[in-house]
Protein backbone atom coordinates (compact mmCIF):
# COMPACT_ATOMS: atom_id res chain seq x y z
CA UNK A 1 0.00 0.00 0.00
CA UNK A 2 1.34 3.45 -0.88
CA UNK A 3 1.27 6.40 1.51
CA UNK A 4 -1.53 7.94 -0.60
CA UNK A 5 -3.67 4.86 -0.23
CA UNK A 6 -2.93 4.74 3.49
CA UNK A 7 -4.33 8.22 3.97
CA UNK A 8 -7.79 7.11 2.86
CA UNK A 9 -8.19 5.10 6.07
CA UNK A 10 -6.48 5.59 9.38
CA UNK A 11 -3.90 3.07 10.54
CA UNK A 12 -5.14 0.40 12.91
CA UNK A 13 -3.65 -0.55 16.25
CA UNK A 14 -4.34 -4.29 16.15
CA UNK A 15 -6.07 -6.46 13.58
CA UNK A 16 -5.85 -7.55 9.94
CA UNK A 17 -5.40 -5.63 6.70
CA UNK A 18 -6.45 -7.41 3.50
CA UNK A 19 -4.98 -5.71 0.45
CA UNK A 20 -5.27 -6.38 -3.29
CA UNK A 21 -8.88 -7.53 -3.12
CA UNK A 22 -10.42 -7.34 -6.63
CA UNK A 23 -12.29 -4.03 -7.08
CA UNK A 24 -15.87 -4.35 -5.89
CA UNK A 25 -15.35 -7.67 -4.06
CA UNK A 26 -14.78 -6.31 -0.53
CA UNK A 27 -18.34 -6.87 0.66
CA UNK A 28 -18.30 -10.45 -0.64
CA UNK A 29 -15.00 -11.00 1.17
CA UNK A 30 -16.52 -9.83 4.46
CA UNK A 31 -19.50 -12.11 3.91
CA UNK A 32 -17.20 -15.00 3.16
CA UNK A 33 -15.24 -14.41 6.35
CA UNK A 34 -18.44 -14.18 8.36
CA UNK A 35 -17.69 -10.59 9.40
CA UNK A 36 -20.86 -8.56 9.81
CA UNK A 37 -21.39 -4.86 10.61
CA UNK A 38 -22.72 -5.53 14.10
CA UNK A 39 -19.38 -6.47 15.64
CA UNK A 40 -18.01 -4.19 18.35
CA UNK A 41 -14.73 -3.17 16.70
CA UNK A 42 -14.51 -1.06 13.54
CA UNK A 43 -14.18 -2.38 10.02
CA UNK A 44 -12.86 -0.06 7.28
CA UNK A 45 -13.44 -0.61 3.59
CA UNK A 46 -11.80 1.23 0.74
CA UNK A 47 -13.22 0.33 -2.64
CA UNK A 48 -12.07 1.02 -6.19
CA UNK A 49 -8.76 2.66 -5.30
CA UNK A 50 -6.08 2.80 -8.03
CA UNK A 51 -3.59 -0.05 -7.91
CA UNK A 52 -0.30 -0.19 -9.76
CA UNK A 53 -0.58 -4.00 -10.03
CA UNK A 54 -4.24 -4.59 -10.84
CA UNK A 55 -5.73 -1.29 -12.07
CA UNK A 56 -8.22 -0.94 -9.23
CA UNK A 57 -8.61 -2.79 -5.98
CA UNK A 58 -10.40 -2.88 -2.62
CA UNK A 59 -8.75 -2.82 0.82
CA UNK A 60 -10.28 -4.10 4.07
CA UNK A 61 -9.16 -3.37 7.61
CA UNK A 62 -10.63 -5.42 10.41
CA UNK A 63 -9.71 -4.14 13.85
CA UNK A 64 -9.04 -6.32 16.89
CA UNK A 65 -9.21 -9.58 15.00
CA UNK A 66 -6.36 -11.63 13.58
CA UNK A 67 -7.65 -13.78 10.76
CA UNK A 68 -6.25 -17.31 10.71
CA UNK A 69 -4.64 -18.90 7.66
CA UNK A 70 -7.67 -21.21 7.33
CA UNK A 71 -9.98 -18.21 7.22
CA UNK A 72 -7.78 -16.47 4.69
CA UNK A 73 -7.67 -19.50 2.42
CA UNK A 74 -11.42 -19.19 2.02
CA UNK A 75 -10.69 -16.01 0.09
CA UNK A 76 -9.02 -17.95 -2.72
CA UNK A 77 -12.36 -18.15 -4.50
CA UNK A 78 -12.85 -14.40 -4.95
CA UNK A 79 -9.55 -12.80 -3.97
CA UNK A 80 -6.79 -15.24 -4.90
CA UNK A 81 -4.14 -12.50 -5.10
CA UNK A 82 -5.01 -10.83 -1.79
CA UNK A 83 -2.12 -10.08 0.51
CA UNK A 84 -2.73 -9.97 4.21
CA UNK A 85 -0.93 -8.17 7.04
CA UNK A 86 -1.48 -8.91 10.71
CA UNK A 87 -1.07 -5.66 12.65
CA UNK A 88 0.06 -5.47 16.28
CA UNK A 89 0.69 -2.10 17.93
CA UNK A 90 0.50 -0.23 14.61
CA UNK A 91 3.22 -2.34 13.01
CA UNK A 92 3.08 -5.24 10.59
CA UNK A 93 3.75 -8.28 12.76
CA UNK A 94 3.16 -10.93 10.05
CA UNK A 95 2.47 -11.10 6.33
CA UNK A 96 0.34 -13.86 4.90
CA UNK A 97 -0.74 -14.91 1.43
CA UNK A 98 -3.96 -16.55 0.38
CA UNK A 99 -3.07 -20.06 -0.70
CA UNK A 100 -5.04 -22.20 -3.08
CA UNK A 101 -4.84 -25.91 -2.34
CA UNK A 102 -5.96 -28.75 -4.57
CA UNK A 103 -9.52 -28.59 -3.28
CA UNK A 104 -11.78 -25.97 -1.70
CA UNK A 105 -13.54 -27.74 1.16
CA UNK A 106 -16.80 -26.36 2.58
CA UNK A 107 -16.28 -22.92 1.09
CA UNK A 108 -19.06 -23.02 -1.48
CA UNK A 109 -21.75 -25.42 -2.64
CA UNK A 110 -21.73 -26.82 -6.18
CA UNK A 111 -23.88 -24.69 -8.48
CA UNK A 112 -25.38 -27.59 -10.45
CA UNK A 113 -29.01 -28.03 -9.44
CA UNK A 114 -29.00 -31.84 -9.81
CA UNK A 115 -25.77 -32.48 -7.90
CA UNK A 116 -26.11 -34.91 -4.98
CA UNK A 117 -24.77 -32.19 -2.65
CA UNK A 118 -27.79 -29.95 -3.24
CA UNK A 119 -29.69 -32.02 -0.65
CA UNK A 120 -28.94 -29.91 2.43
CA UNK A 121 -29.25 -32.98 4.66
CA UNK A 122 -26.41 -34.85 2.98
CA UNK A 123 -23.65 -34.52 5.58
CA UNK A 124 -20.37 -34.92 3.68
CA UNK A 125 -18.08 -31.99 2.86
CA UNK A 126 -18.68 -29.78 -0.16
CA UNK A 127 -15.55 -30.23 -2.28
CA UNK A 128 -14.55 -28.24 -5.34
CA UNK A 129 -11.43 -29.39 -7.17
CA UNK A 130 -9.02 -26.78 -8.47
CA UNK A 131 -8.54 -27.58 -12.17
CA UNK A 132 -6.55 -24.42 -12.96
CA UNK A 133 -5.39 -21.68 -10.58
CA UNK A 134 -5.29 -18.61 -12.84
CA UNK A 135 -7.87 -17.93 -14.11
CA UNK A 136 -9.47 -20.03 -11.43
CA UNK A 137 -11.34 -23.10 -12.73
CA UNK A 138 -13.18 -25.34 -10.32
CA UNK A 139 -15.11 -28.58 -10.73
CA UNK A 140 -17.31 -30.30 -8.19
CA UNK A 141 -15.58 -33.40 -6.80
CA UNK A 142 -18.84 -35.32 -6.97
CA UNK A 143 -20.76 -34.35 -10.12
CA UNK A 144 -17.72 -33.08 -12.04
CA UNK A 145 -19.49 -29.98 -13.34
CA UNK A 146 -17.36 -26.88 -14.05
CA UNK A 147 -18.40 -24.06 -11.75
CA UNK A 148 -19.54 -20.65 -12.90
CA UNK A 149 -17.69 -18.19 -10.65
CA UNK A 150 -20.48 -15.57 -10.54
CA UNK A 151 -23.00 -18.23 -9.47
CA UNK A 152 -20.56 -19.78 -7.04
CA UNK A 153 -20.20 -16.56 -5.05
CA UNK A 154 -23.97 -16.83 -4.42
CA UNK A 155 -23.37 -20.34 -3.04
CA UNK A 156 -20.82 -19.44 -0.39
CA UNK A 157 -21.18 -21.42 2.81
CA UNK B 1 -6.58 -49.60 -10.32
CA UNK B 2 -8.71 -47.48 -8.00
CA UNK B 3 -10.91 -49.18 -5.39
CA UNK B 4 -14.04 -47.85 -7.09
CA UNK B 5 -15.24 -47.35 -10.64
CA UNK B 6 -16.92 -43.94 -10.78
CA UNK B 7 -15.82 -42.66 -14.19
CA UNK B 8 -13.68 -44.13 -16.95
CA UNK B 9 -10.88 -41.87 -15.68
CA UNK B 10 -10.44 -44.39 -12.86
CA UNK B 11 -9.02 -46.83 -15.43
CA UNK B 12 -5.87 -46.51 -17.53
CA UNK B 13 -5.99 -47.75 -21.13
CA UNK B 14 -3.91 -50.77 -20.10
CA UNK B 15 -6.36 -51.55 -17.29
CA UNK B 16 -9.30 -51.28 -19.67
CA UNK B 17 -7.69 -53.71 -22.10
CA UNK B 18 -6.76 -56.08 -19.31
CA UNK B 19 -10.36 -56.05 -18.01
CA UNK B 20 -11.62 -56.80 -21.52
CA UNK B 21 -9.15 -59.70 -21.71
CA UNK B 22 -10.50 -61.08 -18.42
CA UNK B 23 -14.04 -60.68 -19.73
CA UNK B 24 -13.10 -62.67 -22.82
CA UNK B 25 -11.85 -65.53 -20.61
CA UNK B 26 -15.06 -65.44 -18.58
CA UNK B 27 -17.36 -65.79 -21.62
CA UNK B 28 -18.03 -69.54 -21.10
CA UNK B 29 -18.85 -68.82 -17.45
CA UNK B 30 -21.27 -66.05 -18.44
CA UNK B 31 -22.89 -68.44 -20.92
CA UNK B 32 -23.32 -71.04 -18.17
CA UNK B 33 -21.09 -73.54 -19.97
CA UNK B 34 -18.53 -73.59 -17.17
CA UNK B 35 -19.01 -73.06 -13.44
CA UNK B 36 -16.28 -70.97 -11.90
CA UNK B 37 -17.20 -69.79 -8.39
CA UNK B 38 -14.49 -67.15 -8.09
CA UNK B 39 -16.69 -64.90 -5.95
CA UNK B 40 -18.25 -67.55 -3.71
CA UNK B 41 -19.12 -66.06 -0.33
CA UNK B 42 -19.11 -62.51 -1.67
CA UNK B 43 -22.18 -60.31 -1.48
CA UNK B 44 -23.15 -57.58 -3.96
CA UNK B 45 -25.51 -54.74 -2.99
CA UNK B 46 -27.60 -53.67 -5.97
CA UNK B 47 -28.57 -50.11 -5.06
CA UNK B 48 -30.84 -48.86 -7.83
CA UNK B 49 -32.60 -45.65 -6.88
CA UNK B 50 -33.83 -45.32 -10.47
CA UNK B 51 -35.46 -47.86 -12.76
CA UNK B 52 -33.08 -50.25 -14.50
CA UNK B 53 -33.55 -53.56 -16.23
CA UNK B 54 -30.33 -54.53 -17.98
CA UNK B 55 -27.79 -52.93 -15.66
CA UNK B 56 -29.37 -54.27 -12.47
CA UNK B 57 -30.01 -57.74 -13.90
CA UNK B 58 -26.58 -58.06 -15.46
CA UNK B 59 -24.83 -57.13 -12.20
CA UNK B 60 -26.95 -59.75 -10.46
CA UNK B 61 -26.35 -62.37 -13.15
CA UNK B 62 -22.61 -61.65 -13.13
CA UNK B 63 -22.34 -62.11 -9.36
CA UNK B 64 -24.41 -65.29 -9.34
CA UNK B 65 -22.54 -66.84 -12.28
CA UNK B 66 -19.37 -66.40 -10.23
CA UNK B 67 -20.88 -68.11 -7.20
CA UNK B 68 -21.60 -64.96 -5.19
CA UNK B 69 -24.90 -63.59 -3.96
CA UNK B 70 -26.85 -60.35 -4.27
CA UNK B 71 -29.05 -58.21 -2.07
CA UNK B 72 -31.25 -55.63 -3.76
CA UNK B 73 -32.43 -52.25 -2.58
CA UNK B 74 -35.79 -53.28 -4.03
CA UNK B 75 -38.42 -50.81 -5.08
CA UNK B 76 -37.14 -47.38 -4.13
CA UNK B 77 -40.71 -46.38 -3.20
CA UNK B 78 -40.63 -48.84 -0.33
CA UNK B 79 -37.05 -48.10 0.75
CA UNK B 80 -36.01 -45.71 3.49
CA UNK B 81 -35.06 -43.10 0.84
CA UNK B 82 -38.73 -42.11 0.66
CA UNK B 83 -38.69 -41.58 4.42
CA UNK B 84 -36.00 -38.97 3.86
CA UNK B 85 -32.90 -41.03 4.60
CA UNK B 86 -29.78 -39.46 3.14
CA UNK B 87 -27.70 -41.35 0.59
CA UNK B 88 -24.85 -41.14 3.09
CA UNK B 89 -26.78 -43.02 5.78
CA UNK B 90 -28.09 -45.63 3.33
CA UNK B 91 -24.62 -46.31 1.98
CA UNK B 92 -23.04 -46.49 5.45
CA UNK B 93 -25.52 -49.22 6.24
CA UNK B 94 -24.77 -51.08 2.99
CA UNK B 95 -21.07 -50.74 3.75
CA UNK B 96 -21.64 -53.02 6.73
CA UNK B 97 -23.85 -55.52 4.95
CA UNK B 98 -22.02 -56.23 1.69
CA UNK B 99 -18.62 -56.60 0.02
CA UNK B 100 -19.23 -54.45 -3.07
CA UNK B 101 -22.06 -52.22 -4.35
CA UNK B 102 -23.50 -51.14 -7.69
CA UNK B 103 -25.28 -47.80 -7.51
CA UNK B 104 -27.69 -46.01 -9.81
CA UNK B 105 -29.09 -42.70 -8.64
CA UNK B 106 -30.98 -39.80 -10.24
CA UNK B 107 -28.56 -37.24 -8.76
CA UNK B 108 -25.30 -36.53 -10.54
CA UNK B 109 -22.24 -37.16 -8.38
CA UNK B 110 -24.05 -39.76 -6.24
CA UNK B 111 -21.52 -42.50 -6.99
CA UNK B 112 -18.46 -40.50 -5.92
CA UNK B 113 -20.40 -39.30 -2.89
CA UNK B 114 -21.22 -42.91 -1.96
CA UNK B 115 -17.62 -43.96 -2.55
CA UNK B 116 -16.44 -41.29 -0.12
CA UNK B 117 -18.90 -42.61 2.47
CA UNK B 118 -18.00 -46.31 2.11
CA UNK B 119 -15.02 -48.56 2.55
CA UNK B 120 -16.39 -51.17 0.12
CA UNK B 121 -15.93 -50.70 -3.64
CA UNK B 122 -18.61 -48.71 -5.45
CA UNK B 123 -19.44 -49.30 -9.10
CA UNK B 124 -21.27 -46.42 -10.75
CA UNK B 125 -24.31 -47.78 -12.57
CA UNK B 126 -25.35 -44.31 -13.75
CA UNK B 127 -25.65 -41.03 -11.83
CA UNK B 128 -28.15 -38.55 -13.32
CA UNK B 129 -26.80 -37.33 -16.65
CA UNK B 130 -23.27 -38.03 -15.38
CA UNK B 131 -21.31 -41.23 -15.97
CA UNK B 132 -22.08 -44.87 -16.67
CA UNK B 133 -18.66 -46.51 -16.90
CA UNK B 134 -19.75 -50.16 -16.76
CA UNK B 135 -21.90 -49.50 -19.83
CA UNK B 136 -18.77 -48.10 -21.48
CA UNK B 137 -16.80 -51.24 -20.63
CA UNK B 138 -19.41 -53.44 -22.27
CA UNK B 139 -19.60 -51.08 -25.28
CA UNK B 140 -15.83 -51.23 -25.70
CA UNK B 141 -15.88 -55.02 -25.32
CA UNK B 142 -18.51 -55.31 -28.06
CA UNK B 143 -16.63 -52.97 -30.40
CA UNK B 144 -13.37 -54.88 -29.87
CA UNK B 145 -15.17 -58.19 -30.36
CA UNK B 146 -16.42 -57.01 -33.77
CA UNK B 147 -13.37 -55.14 -35.04
CA UNK B 148 -10.55 -56.91 -33.20
CA UNK B 149 -9.26 -53.56 -31.96
CA UNK B 150 -10.38 -50.34 -30.37
CA UNK B 151 -7.96 -47.82 -31.75
CA UNK B 152 -8.40 -45.74 -34.86
CA UNK B 153 -12.07 -46.56 -35.50
CA UNK B 154 -14.61 -44.07 -36.80
CA UNK B 155 -17.65 -43.99 -34.53
CA UNK B 156 -20.96 -42.12 -34.95
CA UNK B 157 -22.83 -41.37 -31.72
CA UNK B 158 -26.45 -40.63 -32.50
CA UNK B 159 -29.50 -39.18 -30.76
CA UNK B 160 -29.61 -37.67 -27.30
CA UNK B 161 -26.05 -36.59 -26.73
CA UNK B 162 -26.96 -33.93 -24.16
CA UNK B 163 -28.64 -36.02 -21.49
CA UNK B 164 -27.46 -39.49 -22.50
CA UNK B 165 -24.84 -40.48 -19.95
CA UNK B 166 -23.73 -43.54 -21.91
CA UNK B 167 -22.46 -41.40 -24.78
CA UNK B 168 -20.58 -39.10 -22.41
CA UNK B 169 -18.55 -41.91 -20.87
CA UNK B 170 -18.11 -43.68 -24.21
CA UNK B 171 -16.84 -40.59 -26.05
CA UNK B 172 -14.14 -40.03 -23.46
CA UNK B 173 -13.06 -43.66 -23.67
CA UNK B 174 -13.05 -43.81 -27.47
CA UNK B 175 -11.07 -40.58 -27.60
CA UNK B 176 -8.42 -42.22 -25.41
CA UNK B 177 -8.10 -44.97 -28.00
CA UNK B 178 -7.73 -42.37 -30.75
CA UNK B 179 -11.04 -43.04 -32.42
CA UNK B 180 -12.61 -40.42 -34.66
CA UNK B 181 -16.01 -39.31 -33.38
CA UNK B 182 -19.04 -37.99 -35.24
CA UNK B 183 -21.71 -36.52 -32.96
CA UNK B 184 -25.11 -36.67 -34.67
CA UNK B 185 -28.02 -35.00 -32.88
CA UNK B 186 -30.60 -32.25 -33.20
CA UNK B 187 -29.12 -28.93 -31.99
CA UNK B 188 -31.04 -28.96 -28.69
CA UNK B 189 -29.59 -32.39 -27.81
CA UNK B 190 -25.99 -31.76 -28.86
CA UNK B 191 -22.98 -32.88 -26.83
CA UNK B 192 -22.43 -30.60 -23.79
CA UNK B 193 -19.80 -27.91 -24.23
CA UNK B 194 -17.65 -29.09 -21.33
CA UNK B 195 -17.34 -32.56 -22.87
CA UNK B 196 -16.43 -31.14 -26.28
CA UNK B 197 -13.83 -28.97 -24.54
CA UNK B 198 -12.37 -31.99 -22.71
CA UNK B 199 -12.20 -33.99 -25.92
CA UNK B 200 -10.59 -31.09 -27.79
CA UNK B 201 -7.98 -30.91 -25.04
CA UNK B 202 -7.06 -34.53 -25.83
CA UNK B 203 -6.74 -33.64 -29.52
CA UNK B 204 -9.74 -35.78 -30.50
CA UNK B 205 -10.71 -35.73 -34.16
CA UNK B 206 -14.44 -35.01 -34.06
CA UNK B 207 -17.29 -33.39 -35.96
CA UNK B 208 -20.86 -32.43 -35.10
CA UNK B 209 -23.68 -33.05 -37.55
CA UNK B 210 -27.44 -33.50 -37.79
CA UNK B 211 -27.21 -35.93 -40.72
CA UNK B 212 -27.24 -39.59 -39.72
CA UNK B 213 -27.89 -41.12 -43.12
CA UNK B 214 -25.00 -39.40 -44.88
CA UNK B 215 -22.58 -40.74 -42.27
CA UNK B 216 -23.59 -44.42 -42.56
CA UNK B 217 -21.18 -45.43 -45.40
CA UNK B 218 -18.10 -43.98 -43.72
CA UNK B 219 -18.25 -45.29 -40.14
CA UNK B 220 -17.19 -48.49 -38.33
CA UNK B 221 -19.74 -48.16 -35.51
CA UNK B 222 -23.14 -46.48 -35.25
CA UNK B 223 -24.07 -46.01 -31.61
CA UNK B 224 -27.79 -45.19 -31.43
CA UNK B 225 -29.41 -43.80 -28.28
CA UNK B 226 -32.96 -43.29 -27.14
CA UNK B 227 -34.25 -39.74 -26.84
CA UNK B 228 -35.10 -39.87 -23.15
CA UNK B 229 -38.58 -38.51 -22.52
CA UNK B 230 -37.96 -38.34 -18.77
CA UNK B 231 -35.14 -35.80 -19.23
CA UNK B 232 -37.37 -33.23 -20.98
CA UNK B 233 -39.06 -30.41 -19.09
CA UNK B 234 -42.30 -30.76 -21.06
CA UNK B 235 -44.10 -32.89 -23.62
CA UNK B 236 -43.90 -30.28 -26.42
CA UNK B 237 -40.11 -30.09 -26.29
CA UNK B 238 -39.93 -33.88 -26.42
CA UNK B 239 -42.37 -34.09 -29.34
CA UNK B 240 -40.13 -31.81 -31.43
CA UNK B 241 -37.28 -34.31 -31.46
CA UNK B 242 -38.87 -37.70 -30.73
CA UNK B 243 -38.35 -40.13 -33.59
CA UNK B 244 -35.97 -37.80 -35.45
CA UNK B 245 -33.50 -40.62 -36.13
CA UNK B 246 -34.70 -44.09 -37.05
CA UNK B 247 -32.60 -46.79 -38.64
CA UNK B 248 -34.18 -49.26 -41.04
CA UNK B 249 -32.45 -52.21 -42.69
CA UNK B 250 -32.70 -50.38 -46.03
CA UNK B 251 -30.71 -47.44 -44.61
CA UNK B 252 -27.76 -49.78 -44.05
CA UNK B 253 -27.44 -50.81 -47.70
CA UNK B 254 -24.40 -48.59 -48.23
CA UNK B 255 -22.71 -49.47 -44.94
CA UNK B 256 -19.30 -51.15 -44.71
CA UNK B 257 -19.60 -54.93 -44.31
CA UNK B 258 -18.00 -54.91 -40.85
CA UNK B 259 -19.93 -51.87 -39.58
CA UNK B 260 -21.86 -52.58 -36.37
CA UNK B 261 -24.95 -50.94 -34.90
CA UNK B 262 -25.04 -50.64 -31.12
CA UNK B 263 -27.69 -49.33 -28.72
CA UNK B 264 -27.61 -49.30 -24.90
CA UNK B 265 -31.33 -50.31 -24.96
CA UNK B 266 -34.20 -49.96 -24.37
CA UNK B 267 -34.95 -48.86 -27.91
CA UNK B 268 -38.21 -47.17 -28.77
CA UNK B 269 -38.26 -46.13 -32.41
CA UNK B 270 -34.56 -45.60 -33.10
CA UNK B 271 -33.91 -49.01 -34.63
CA UNK B 272 -36.58 -50.81 -36.63
CA UNK B 273 -36.85 -54.54 -35.82
CA UNK B 274 -35.91 -55.33 -39.43
CA UNK B 275 -32.34 -54.27 -38.58
CA UNK B 276 -32.15 -57.15 -36.06
CA UNK B 277 -31.63 -59.74 -38.77
CA UNK B 278 -28.85 -57.82 -40.56
CA UNK B 279 -25.19 -58.70 -39.83
CA UNK B 280 -24.75 -55.16 -38.51
CA UNK B 281 -27.02 -55.56 -35.48
CA UNK B 282 -25.02 -56.18 -32.30
CA UNK B 283 -27.19 -54.62 -29.57
CA UNK B 284 -28.38 -57.89 -28.06
CA UNK B 285 -24.81 -59.25 -27.89
CA UNK B 286 -23.91 -55.88 -26.40
CA UNK B 287 -26.52 -56.35 -23.64
CA UNK B 288 -25.19 -59.84 -22.97
CA UNK B 289 -21.66 -58.48 -22.76
CA UNK B 290 -22.82 -56.47 -19.76
CA UNK B 291 -22.69 -59.69 -17.78
CA UNK B 292 -19.19 -60.71 -18.75
CA UNK B 293 -17.60 -57.28 -18.36
CA UNK B 294 -19.21 -56.80 -14.95
CA UNK B 295 -17.92 -60.23 -13.93
CA UNK B 296 -14.40 -59.14 -14.84
CA UNK B 297 -14.83 -55.81 -13.05
CA UNK B 298 -16.10 -57.34 -9.80
CA UNK B 299 -13.24 -59.83 -9.74
CA UNK B 300 -10.78 -56.97 -10.20
CA UNK B 301 -12.31 -54.74 -7.52
CA UNK B 302 -12.56 -57.62 -5.06
CA UNK B 303 -8.92 -58.56 -5.66
CA UNK B 304 -9.71 -61.95 -7.21
CA UNK B 305 -7.54 -63.00 -10.17
CA UNK B 306 -9.24 -64.49 -13.21
CA UNK B 307 -7.29 -67.70 -14.06
CA UNK B 308 -5.24 -66.99 -17.18
CA UNK B 309 -6.24 -63.31 -17.07
CA UNK B 310 -4.32 -60.06 -17.12
CA UNK B 311 -4.53 -58.93 -13.44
Amino acid sequence: MSAGEMRRVTAINNGTVIDHVPAGAALAVLRMLGISGDRASPISLVMNVPSSKHGRKDIIKVEDRELTQDELDRLALIAPRASVAIIRSYTVAEKREVSLGEELVNIARCTFSNCITTNPREPQDHRLKVVAPDPLELRCRYCGRPQDMAELVENLI
Amino acid sequence: MEDDLITMDDLSNAEILSLLDDAEILLPVAHGETYLPLLQGRLLANMFFEPSTRTRMSFETAMKRLGGDVVNLGDVRSSSAVKGETLYDTMRMVDGYCDIAALRHPRQGAAQYAADACSISIMNGGDGAGHHPTQTLLDLFTIRQAHGKLSGLKVALVGDLRYGRTVHSLSHALARFECELIFISPAQLSMPEEILADLALHGTKMTESEDLYGAIPEVDVIYMTRIQKERFPDEDEYAKVAGIYTLNAADLAGARAEMIVLHPLPRIEEIHPDVDSTPHARYFEQAFNGVVTRMALMCRLLGVDVPGGGA
